[in-house]
């Protein structure tokens, strides 16, 4: 049975737990950060930094709508990460299938710079970092050694006002359509973003072009034929 | 809190006024978003539109400083309207009491002022009383110097046209507000208040949160669930520091600090001691004599004997209006009266008000002892900017103490609830916890006398002293024991028993107890409450959301306290669905009631509000200095130079520095011309000393900036990201300019005011963050507790050249 997510933004207020119980968890160093005018920091996801929360404000009729956005691996329910990855160096990137997880191994150090930003760019959401130091690729795991030990990753487990959600996909699709239903009342606009393709389903309250670009990155058009694309260009670089 | 963090939920209507609760408590919000699934409407009425705002249903923006002018409005709204709570306001209020003949209010100013001390003669605004010596009462609220009718009269002059004009709150949101707020006056429906510093952090702090509460007294909102009054506090562990009087002026429990006006314990009793002859009145400050009793023989051993006054002669005794608080500490500092002495876990060089005179003070001392985790600002002042080691004559010790993770001990939680924290792994290096440090210091203290003598040794010496430091012997004496055999209450103890709860604490040196209202938390050995993590209830108690046993809540762990205003005259509850307690049959059930007496109808009743001697909630409160009803009064920095209400522009008692460095701009100064408010925010704690030092928490917020509209953006010529300079009458600071949508201004009496806000966290011992914002703030303060003026000054803004502050 797979896992899922569903990450209610309507609920978040940007605390940042999430953000900073992953670089905990996961041991991580920090990356040197500057004031450049908003609270979002680091400005994106690094190989330390798989969860970051987005912060996007607008005046919209009068109204100052502020949005928050806990950005992370989606955690896709047919990743092409994967598919690439698979194509160059198998076994850097695997599903895992209990749980539904995409995970990036120590076999992904096998992957070259290109390789990666190949990746990277095919990912809807441009999420995977390559790790210059142990070039390794990287990003969310799902905190897989948390959830093998039956508990929740470490973002959800730091929400305390019921943004983040784990669990069987059946029960987050149920939670998402609830949650959604209710949430309309106040925001008519609201929507869960690309439910049926991933594993890592949120509820916007606005229209989706007014997040950041990786969460409105509109993968539908994109997904068949860029793929394709995709594949032909390295197998031009090799050739020439 | 009156409540608990859990209560939240159960509220029908939340105004977030004086605090930024999502991220300054941030669990706050699981609670404040449950109400909000069940249909509460939620408020936040603050300059700035934050994390907080951003989940509200409303966001009101109002000018720091105005608040008194936007409650008076909803006051008088709540009047005129006839949205209070009848019943409640009548039976459980002094609503109904003559005031004497002595109080009087003309043009902003109330009656007894002498302006050379700047104080009142606050006996001219007691009670009229009857021949019983009761206050008069007039039960259907008509006569004229009754407090309805005084109330009424008080703010009448709040109209809509004029708060709207001072706050700059349109009219619009005023009444949205009031409306939505006022809804709660109904018996089966509660509103809470939320505040923190921004209601305290002004030179009308006091009064901003008293206005707070009396609207909650006419809505009935006190007492029930989902209503209070509720200051948030946190982690900086506020609950337990003013129930354990870290503040000057009282010692632990809330008992006033010996003054010289009372030289023998029996003067300190008679002048602290209330009396009523109303025999409804509990009247519960009528057993101040076995609580102060107890801390004596706590403090002092088997040396305080009723013979001796149980050593009360031994303690200092403070100059009786004479103020001690640390913003007067400082400006003697800074003259050159204060040798020296210790600064645990606080930095002010970094979060008083105008640190360049702060920073300026700690170089006058001879020496100086800092307990802390980090090199702070404060420890290292020898070495700050602009100063060379080699002029400083100051003699610094740092004693690193470790961390929270680090060590056994209790908090107590904004809801009163007192935990127990398990020390997690061993002290990092030599650091040692702070109560290791005093034990210590002080055993070698006490050697030094023994061995040396002194002028006057006997207070250190009788002091009933420790041979380690040991938490778990600290929080027993906190609860307290018996120090011999005795019969109490009908009960029999034995010497070193621990006291089972505070009406068993005696006045006649047979219990020692550190704290009162912590007596009942460790009742028997072995059995220290604050350790339980039970979190079984009754379906009652889980509709409430009450986990009676789950750690212990002082007092006597009632959870709501002033519950028996939750219910009628009769011990029936005023919202059915959510009884916090109720008389049923010949007993209350639910929460521990304020007291086992039966419903105020019946016979041994007795009026809800136990700690004030007449036993009612104060409307009209004339124990506070600067007045008996809150007044609107503009900060000590205003920009503005003249308001609606009356012709006293700032509060007449209002506390200011006065030496050479304590300069004000003048009301309306042209040359600061935008209003500056402070504040922390999720990620940085206080000062900063810790979480800078906590590398996930810099890389998030790494560097000072300050929050501005985009209006005043293009009238200055800064961009988003620009690097500017903010500048006051006392100084300047570098920061990073947020330029944002997020922040409006203002039409304030027909002109546009910009108001900015910045946090304080930063400063230069973490290279390139920046450096204290408080070099801009005025060493002002309320009356009543000399609490800075953080929240209001007046500064102007420009586009930086370059910065050196700050790394780019
Ligand atoms: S922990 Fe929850 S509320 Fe806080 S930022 Fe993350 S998702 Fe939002
Ligand atoms: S979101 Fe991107 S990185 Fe994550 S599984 Fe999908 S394709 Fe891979
Ligand atoms: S699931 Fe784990 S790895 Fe992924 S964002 Fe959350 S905490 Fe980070």
């Amino acid at each position: 049975m797979p896992k899922a997510f569903f990450i209610d933004t309507s609920r978040c207020t940007a605390c940042r737990g999430c953000q900073v119980a992953c670089k905990e968890w996961h041991e991580h160093g920090v990356v040197p950060t500057l004031q450049r005018g908003t609270h979002q920091n680091p400005p994106e996801l690094t190989p330390t930094n798989f969860k970051i929360v987005h912060f996007d404000e607008h005046k919209i009729d009068g109204r100052i709508h502020w949005l928050f956005f806990p950005e992370q691996c989606r955690h896709c329910v047919n990743p092409p990460c994967k598919d690439f990855g698979d194509m160059y160096v198998p076994g850097a990137v695997i599903q895992d299938e209990a749980t539904g997880a995409v995970l990036y191994t120590e076999k992904s150090k096998e992957l070259t710079p290109e390789q990666c930003k190949d990746i990277k760019e095919l990912c809807p959401y441009l999420v995977p970092r390559r790790d210059e130091k142990t070039g390794m690729l990287t990003k969310c795991d799902m905190c897989i050694d948390r959830v093998q030990a039956g508990m929740q990753p470490a973002c959800v487990k730091t929400c305390c006002t019921g943004a983040m959600n784990f669990g069987e996909r059946e029960e987050m699709v149920a939670l998402a359509h609830k949650s959604l239903e209710k949430v309309k009342k106040k925001h008519p606009q609201a929507s869960l973003l690309d439910e049926d393709s991933v594993n890592v389903m949120y509820l916007v309250t606005q229209p989706r072009d007014k997040y950041f670009e990786h969460a409105s990155r509109d993968i539908k058009p994109l997904s068949r034929q860029a793929f394709l694309q995709k594949i032909i260009e390295p197998v031009r670089r090799m050739a020439g | 809190m009156t409540q608990h963090w859990i209560d939240i939920k159960n509220a029908n209507a939340i105004l977030i006024m004086g605090s930024n609760a999502a991220e300054h408590h941030p669990i706050s919000f699981k609670w404040v978003l449950k109400a909000q699934d069940d249909g509460a409407t939620v408020i936040h009425v603050d300059p700035k539109f934050s994390r907080t705002s951003a989940r509200c249903d409303l966001h009101v923006p109002l000018r720091s400083g105005t608040d008194i002018a936007f409650l008076g409005g909803m006051m008088k709204y709540i009047i005129e309207k006839n949205l209070f709570q009848k019943y409640y306001v009548e039976n459980y209020t002094n609503a109904a009491f003559i005031v004497g003949d002595g109080f009087e209010f003309k043009d902003g100013m109330f009656s007894g002022f002498d302006p050379a001390t700047k104080k009142y003669d606050q006996k001219k605004w007691a009670f009229a009383m009857d021949d019983k010596g009761l206050p008069k009462k007039d039960p259907t609220l008509k006569d004229p110097r009754c407090v309805f009718q005084l109330l009424k009269k008080q703010y009448d002059r709040y109209n809509l046209d004029d708060v709207s004009a001072i706050t700059g709150v349109s009219k619009e949101n005023l009444l949205k507000v009031y409306d939505a707020y006022a809804a709660t006056g109904k018996p089966d429906k509660a509103g809470t208040m939320m505040y923190a510093l921004g209601w305290t952090q002004h030179s009308v702090g006091v009064q901003n949160i008293r206005l707070g509460a009396m609207i909650q007294l006419m809505l009935g909102n006190i007492g029930v669930a989902g209503g209070g009054v509720n200051a948030l506090r946190g982690e900086p562990n506020v609950q337990g520091s003013t129930d354990h009087a870290i503040l000057w002026h009282i010692m632990p429990g809330y008992n006033n600090v010996p003054t010289t006006n009372w030289p023998t314990l029996e003067d300190y009793m008679k002048g602290n001691t209330p009396k009523s002859n109303d025999p409804k009145s509990v009247n519960w400050w009528g057993n101040r004599p076995k609580y102060v009793v107890s801390l004596l023989k706590a403090w002092f051993g088997d040396n305080a004997t009723a013979e001796n006054g149980f050593c009360y002669g031994l303690l200092p005794k403070v100059d009786p209006g004479v103020d001690y608080a640390s913003m007067v500490l400082f400006d003697k500092m800074y003259k050159g009266k204060v040798r020296g002495g210790f600064i645990y876990g606080h930095n002010p060089a970094q979060s008083m008000p105008h640190t360049h005179k702060i920073r300026k003070a700690l170089t006058m001392l001879d020496f100086l002892v800092v307990g802390e985790a980090h090199e702070t600002e404060t420890a290292a002042f020898w070495r700050q900017p602009g100063t060379d080691p080699k002029d400083v004559k100051t003699e610094v010790f740092l004693l690193p103490s470790c961390q929270r993770g680090e060590k056994d001990g209790t908090i107590s939680n904004s809801g009163r609830w007192h935990m127990w924290h398990h020390k997690g792994y061993e002290p990092m290096g030599v650091s040692k916890p702070m109560g290791w440090m005093v034990v210590e210091i002080m055993k070698r203290v006490r050697d030094l006398y023994a061995r040396e003598g002194g002028a006057f040794p006997e207070p250190i010496a009788k002091l009933d002293w420790y041979e380690t430091y040991d938490p778990d012997l600290l929080a027993k004496k906190t609860n307290g024991w018996f120090t011999r055999d005795c019969t109490v209450g009908g009960k029999d103890y034995k010497k070193g028993d621990q006291v089972p709860s505070f009406p068993s604490l005696t006045a006649d040196g047979s219990t020692v107890s550190l704290n009162w209202l912590y007596c009942g938390g460790y009742p028997a050995a072995g059995k220290n409450l604050s350790k339980r993590r039970d979190l079984s209830q009754d379906a009652r108690a889980a509709k409430l959301g009450l986990f009676p046993n789950f750690s212990w809540c002082w007092p006597v762990n009632r959870r709501i306290i002033y519950n028996r205003a939750s219910v009628d005259m009769n011990g029936k509850p005023f919202n059915p669905a959510l009884p916090v307690i109720a008389w049923e049959g010949d007993k209350w059930v639910g929460d521990v009631p304020d007291g086992p007496a039966p419903p105020m109808a019946m016979e041994k009743g007795v009026y809800p509000f136990i700690m004030h001697t007449e036993g009612m909630g104060q409307l009209y409160g004339p124990g506070r200095v600067d007045g008996p009803f809150p007044e609107h009064y503009e900060p000590a920095e205003t920009p503005v130079t003249s308001h609606p209400f009356s012709k006293q522009l700032s509060n007449p008692c209002i506390k200011i520095m006065d030496s050479d460095m304590d300069i004000l701009a003048k009301p309306g100064d042209p040359k600061y011309p935008i209003v500056l408010t402070t504040y922390s925010m999720t990620e940085h704690w206080c000062g900063g000393g810790d979480t800078r030092n906590t590398p996930a928490l810099l890389e998030a917020e790494p560097q000072l900036y300050v929050e501005m509209s985009q209006e005043l953006g293009k009238e200055k010529g800064i961009k988003n990201g620009d690097p500017v300079i903010v500048e006051s009458i006392r100084g300047k600071v570098e920061a990073i300019a947020m330029v944002t949508v997020r922040m409006t201004p203002l039409t304030v009496k027909g002109k546009t005011v910009h108001l900015i806000g910045m946090p304080f966290c930063f400063g230069w011992t973490t290279p390139g963050v920046g450096d204290a914002t408080n070099r801009l703030t005025p060493s002002v303060g309320d009356p009543n507790t000399t609490i800075p003026e953080y929240k209001a000054c007046l500064v102007d803004i420009r586009k930086a050249d370059k910065v050196t502050e700050l790394a780019r």
